[in-house]
């Protein structure tokens, strides 16, 4: 007998090694990698939820560290992120910005607000995407996810869902200045 | 084995409705890039749903992203112009048809690399046996 045998089991253990890379070095299942991270956040602005006359936008926040966190009140996983991200806040070690997708719910303004007056704001300012062209614009598929920006305007990270208190600590707080603060309110443009 | 057979014809049946049940009522006006339309959105993948095209998903973000198609067909962009943008956002994993790359060469190289390996493996195992039922009279059953 030749050593050809060998051939099979050397294309078996080949397609192992392959398939062992592949599955170890995929991203997790159903996530997508943002091709923004490093680059400029796409410009955005966007009506302040409470006070629909003035807007904010990545222009205002230019100069300032800030996390854009995506969310609705239609999205359980959000739900889920809440507490996490009520206890980044009292950190405070940067601001987060809430946008508030509307998507399908036509009482999505309403419903934000009584679920921020439920369970808690955790929010520095809460804006609303109504028709999701600034979702797009920013690569959102689905809520929640969030950004991390800094002051040059660069999305340094990108948490593709949740956020949970160990991703805040190793992702987040572990990107920002050391003694990085929340700064004042940044007033919304008229 | 009978309420098997009936079950695949009513599926069968019921398949080409179900692509006509669109998802998506608008309709852009101008037929030439309705039908750009079509293409592009069987060729996108919905971000959410993930292996469903925008053409047959029914997510609320497939939904938007169908929108902003339509917008930029009417503004004039190109295919190339429109999946740029979008890949810029979504990453190339939006495309259903991946581009041509020295990354992804493999990706499209492997299948005619195993095929031919096999149609290879295949030809010299048939040589082979051809040879051996020549040389072989011991099969040859008394007459």
């Amino acid at each position: 007998m030749s050593p050809r045998f060998l051939i099979p089991l050397g294309v078996f253990a080949a397609l192992v090694v392959v398939l062992a890379v592949g599955i170890n070095h995929s991203p997790e299942v159903g996530v997508l990698q943002s091709p923004l991270v490093g680059h400029q956040i796409p410009d955005w602005e966007l009506p302040i939820l409470t006070d629909p006359t003035k807007t904010l936008g990545s222009r205002q926040l230019k100069g300032q560290w800030y996390v854009l966190n995506y969310w609705g009140t239609w999205c359980i996983a959000c739900r889920e992120e809440h507490a996490a991200l009520l206890a980044a806040q009292r950190d405070a070690r940067v601001q987060i910005i809430g946008v508030d997708w509307k998507t399908d719910n036509p009482t999505e303004d309403s419903d934000a607000l009584e679920w921020l007056a439920k369970l808690g704001n955790p929010y520095s300012q809460v804006v609303s995407d109504h028709d999701g062209r600034t979702a797009i614009n920013l690569g959102i598929a689905a809520a929640p996810e969030s950004f991390l920006v800094n002051p040059e305007g660069v999305i340094v990270f990108k948490q593709p869902m949740g956020i949970t208190p160990e991703v805040w600590k190793r992702e987040f707080l572990s990107r920002l200045p050391p003694h990085s603060t929340v700064p004042p309110a940044t007033p919304g443009a008229s | 084995m009978k309420p098997m057979l009936v079950l695949i014809a009513i599926l069968a049946a019921g398949a080409p409705l179900c692509a006509a049940w669109a998802l998506d009522p608008a309709r852009l006006t101008d037929p030439a890039l309705q039908a750009r339309y079509e293409v592009l959105i069987h060729e996108l993948r919905c971000v959410q749903c993930e292996n469903s095209t925008l053409a047959d998903s029914d997510a609320w973000i497939a939904n938007d992203v169908r929108r902003q198609i339509r917008e930029m067909l009417t503004a004039g962009k190109s295919d190339q112009e429109i999946k740029t943008y979008l890949v810029s956002r979504y990453s190339e994993f939006i495309l259903f048809r991946p581009t041509y790359s020295w990354r992804n060469a493999w990706l499209w190289l492997l299948p005619v690399v195993l095929l031919l390996l096999g149609v290879s493996v295949a030809v010299r195992i048939i040589k082979q046996r051809t040879r051996l039922v020549d040389n072989d009279d011991a099969d040859v059953l008394p007459s």
